[in-house]
């Protein structure tokens, strides 16, 4: 009789296997495609999903009229720092277009991707760009019109850690020009001011989606501090129950993107790489980045948005911080101004 | 199907009633509630609220499907070489004694002890792109003419889940072998039975339930398993596991992929009653056989 | 004692076989990866490293991750028994289910637990609701770290301890209450030591896994350094991910919680393998 147990237990072990074998050949067969399909991998950000969702469909339609061949993309998403280090980790992008330049300088330095990528696409290669907007409940109870009020007492912010996020730089950075325009450059003033604002922050999410989430699904917190396309994506999934607010001053938030040289070479897609990045600067992919909120750096179709972004709105670049690199030295690294202030 | 040996003696011991049973039933399901229930009521809620049409399209997506199949395929593996391991790691630990015999008893555990943010970064630090192991592969694929990769690819999705679950099995097994003692195995090989013998007619019988428990907590653990896979995992649709995928879609933001995201869920659920109903039946089995 | 090991070595066989492939596999699946975080902490000098270990929001979050884990695991082994017991020994409906259901936090990516978690566990949550009255926080303070490592740990004593539970036989308490002992007695010298290496086991499993929790806990601890919600494996990402992918940082910190947690788990090993011999007498 055990004798038959064993039987059974060894018979079903062999089912495992085969099931197992079985997928695993699917996998194979799947895996084989013809030779006149391109295919590309763009490592992407969080927010970007159902904008290059939508964008690969009108690119690869415009891929097989040029050149006759198909295309397929394969997209990855997620928090941008963690995508680009996967990127110098192995994962084969031949494309990243990702939160800030500086996450692509990092592929850069890693020696995938050549020096002047920078240039390589207009706008500092952002073919579209966002800013940092304040989302307040329905009724703006606590009457939040600009930076100045985030410091009140009793109001609680929402944004995530900069020390975590990339996306989260942004955040700070906006903040901090407010103030260095409010007090004339006095940076005693300046760290008080981004001091008492981190003050009021009341969950400091590891990034830019679980902060929408702690403000919108969980109910917590009077404003978020938050990219503009994220703001209106939740104005309009969550209708009637948010308000957008613009700050008087803000940022120019620039999503980089950039071919990565060795992988594209590798896989010999250079060529189609390069012609996915230069074709988001077309109308008709601009006009899809308006739709999934994100500015569109072609001015015309930016003025066609005109009812859905406050383009009055006075914006820094990052340019007046001296670049990223400088940034990001002066400000996030360890013991510098973000951790000075947020532990004061 | 309830013939289960000790509902039959439960029957017959009207004796034993009070308030402590009543007391530890009422404590234990308010925690069970308070804990496990209201989750997966929220996650079936939110699943089904945008209608079952939603429902059906999510989990029969291109993605949802390819997902699955990754998660299979991750989770006979990792049973697989989990139980063989546990299997020989349990009959070293509980049958001999040697020097060092703690020592590896705990580096076995590991596994448990270690961030699955850990695992991952270790086999990126291994066998990633600035990984030391990673010039050996290139050549070993040249060499070989194969183009396999142990990171962002499947293999690497099959080893990530193996590491978190390593030691599922041995640790189920050991206390039991433990209390077991080893006197009727050596008994037995004193009557002249050859080893393997031993270990299916003497040892295998004892441990059956618990091998079972050590198979059924690391195939939940491998199909749930989120952080490690997530750092060597980056492309939908080709290396995604479930809980990826559920993740891609919590995050897209959308009101309706959170919906979609809860529908997915729904399906490792699913996938943990099969392998519920797995069980009872070869306890049955077990059960009627004895 | 020496005897008997001898003995034990010579009479049963696969000593040799079940030693190979036991290192082996360990080395090269576990050992092996795991040392490529070592050799990379070390590209810091000691004083590197000793500086980063030493920073207070480091150090923080090692007395976060362990206070909390290891509130979480007593929890565990208090609930856990007493959900083990019952789905063991009492026969009521819904029991199969709920036997089902005790794998639950496995299933769930623990992203989207912790998501769950926060929000039913927030002030404006189900849950959350009834402890604001209490005056408790829940998501956003400590309180909500411990809730969501109880919810991942408590399926390792749930199943550490029911297999043991099967094989006890019931006609061991009964004699024991025949002769006249007491229910608590009974309890705590007849069935608590069968089950203390099973119970220390599950203990160990939930300490550990709450250690090093990153998933579920990020979205409800809140994150904030200042009120020390900052659980280690959040630091270590926080290295790896900021805009300056500090690898050795992030390996560093890696390796000091890789020696807290193999420390604890070997010290719960040390005390089962007493409490066996105990038992075995």
């Amino acid at each position: 009789m055990r004798k038959e147990c064993l039987k059974k237990w060894t018979a079903s072990v062999m089912a495992a296997v085969l099931l197992g074998g079985c997928l695993a050949g699917c996998g194979n067969k799947d895996a084989e495609g013809d030779s006149d399909t391109v295919t590309l991998t763009n490592v992407s950000y969080d927010p970007t999903r159902e904008f290059y969702e939508a964008y690969n469909r009108i690119f690869a339609e415009h891929y097989e009229e040029e050149t006759g061949k198909a295309v397929e993309v394969t997209q990855s998403h997620g928090g941008s720092g963690s995508q680009a280090r996967s990127v110098i980790e192995g994962n084969e992008a031949d494309v990243v277009t990702l939160a800030l330049a500086h996450d692509i300088t990092l592929i850069e330095e890693a020696g995938l991707i050549e020096p002047g990528w920078l240039e390589e696409f207009e706008g500092n290669s952002a073919p579209y760009t966002s800013t940092i907007v304040f989302l307040v409940r329905n009724g703006n109870e606590k009457g939040i019109s600009d930076w100045d009020d985030l410091i009140k007492e009793g109001v609680e912010v929402i944004t995530p850690d900069p020390k975590s996020s990339g996306g989260a730089c942004w955040n700070f950075l906006a903040a901090w020009y407010y103030a260095d325009q409010k007090f004339g450059g006095d940076e005693a003033k300046m760290k008080d001011f981004a001091a008492s604002l981190y003050d009021n922050v009341l969950v400091m999410d590891s990034g830019a989606r679980g902060a929408t989430t702690t403000f919108v699904e969980n109910g917590q917190g009077d404003v978020l501090v938050a990219w503009e396309n994220e703001a209106l994506l939740a104005m309009q999934e969550y209708p009637d129950e948010f308000e957008l607010v613009t700050p008087s001053i803000s940022i120019q938030a620039e999503p980089s993107v950039a071919v990565v040289d060795e992988n594209a070479d590798k896989n010999g897609t250079q060529e189609a790489a390069k012609e996915y990045l230069s074709f988001l600067y077309t109308q008709e992919a601009q006009r899809l980045a308006g739709e999934n909120f994100y500015r569109p750096t072609d001015e015309a179709v930016l003025q066609e948005f005109g009812d859905v972004f406050d383009l009055s709105v006075k914006l820094c670049t990052i340019d007046d911080f001296g670049g990223w690199d400088q940034a990001y030295a002066d400000f996030f690294a360890d013991d510098t101004i973000f951790d000075e202030i947020y532990n004061q | 199907m309830e013939t289960k040996a000790h509902s039959q003696v439960k029957q017959q011991k009207p004796r034993r009633r009070g308030w402590i049973p009543g007391l530890l039933l009422a404590s234990g399901i308010l925690f069970f509630f308070i804990m496990l229930v209201f989750p997966l009521g929220e996650v079936i809620y939110r699943s089904l609220k945008d209608g079952f049409a939603v429902y059906a399209s999510a989990i029969t997506a291109k993605n949802t499907l390819s997902a699955l199949r990754v998660t299979l395929i991750a989770m006979t593996a990792a049973v697989l070489v989990n139980t063989f391991f546990g299997l020989c790691a349990s009959w070293l630990l509980t049958k001999f004694e040697f020097r060092g015999k703690q020592v590896l008893s705990t580096l076995i555990d590991i596994p448990f002890s270690i961030s699955p943010v850990i695992a991952g970064l270790a086999y990126i630090m291994t066998f990633g792109r600035m990984g030391w192991a990673s010039p050996l592969i290139d050549w070993l694929n040249e060499l070989l003419g194969t183009d396999i990769s142990f990171v962002f690819s499947v293999p690497g999705v099959v080893l990530a889940t193996i590491f978190v679950t390593f030691p599922f099995v041995s640790r189920e097994l050991i206390p039991v072998m433990q209390a077991q003692g080893s006197s009727e195995e050596e008994a037995a090989v004193m009557m002249g039975a050859k080893g393997f013998t031993v270990f299916r007619r003497v040892t295998f019988p004892h441990i059956k339930w618990a091998l079972l428990y050590g198979v059924i907590l690391c195939a939940a653990r491998a199909f749930g398993e989120f952080g490690a896979v997530y750092a060597v995992s980056k492309a939908r649709g080709k290396t995604f596991t479930l809980p990826l995928e559920i993740d891609a879609l919590y995050m897209a933001g959308s009101a309706e992929s959170i919906t979609q995201a809860f529908a997915v869920s729904s399906l490792l659920v699913l996938l943990s009653i099969v392998i519920l109903i797995v069980k009872q039946i070869v306890e049955y089995r077990g059960k009627r056989e004895a | 004692m020496a005897g008997k090991k001898q003995q034990g070595k010579r009479v049963l066989p696969g000593f040799g076989m079940t030693m190979g492939i036991t290192v082996a596999m360990l080395s090269l699946l576990i050992l092996i990866p795991l040392a490529s975080i070592l050799t990379y902490s070390f590209r810091l000098s000691l004083s590197e490293f000793w500086e980063l270990i030493a920073r207070p929001n480091v150090r923080q979050a090692f007395l976060t991750s362990t206070g909390c884990a290891f509130l979480a695991a007593v929890i565990n082994c208090v609930f856990g028994l007493n959900l083990a017991w019952i789905l063991v020994r009492y026969d009521f409906p819904g029991r199969r289910l709920m036997d089902a259901m005790i794998e639950l936090p496995f299933a769930l990516p623990t992203s989207v637990a912790g998501i769950t978690l926060s929000r039913m566990y927030s002030d404006q949550g189900v849950l959350g609701q009834f402890l604001q009255k209490m005056g408790i926080k829940a998501s956003y303070s400590k309180v909500g770290i411990v809730i969501a490592m109880v919810f991942i740990g408590i399926p390792f004593v749930v199943r550490a301890l029911q297999p043991v539970l099967e094989k006890l036989p019931e006609s061991l308490e009964e004699a024991s209450e025949m002769l006249g002992a007491s229910r608590m007695y009974t309890f705590r010298r007849v069935i608590l030591p069968e089950l203390t290496p099973a119970l220390l086991t599950g203990f160990g499993l939930a300490l550990a896994r709450g250690i090093g929790e990153y998933g579920s806990v990020i979205y409800i601890s809140g994150n904030s350094e200042k009120a020390g919600t900052q659980v280690v494996s959040y630091i270590i990402m926080q290295k790896l991910n900021s805009g300056s992918v500090d690898y050795e940082g992030a390996a560093a910190i890696a390796l000091v919680l890789l020696v807290v947690s193999f420390v604890l788990l070997l010290l719960v090993s040390i005390v089962q393998i007493a409490a066996g011999r105990r038992t075995k007498g």
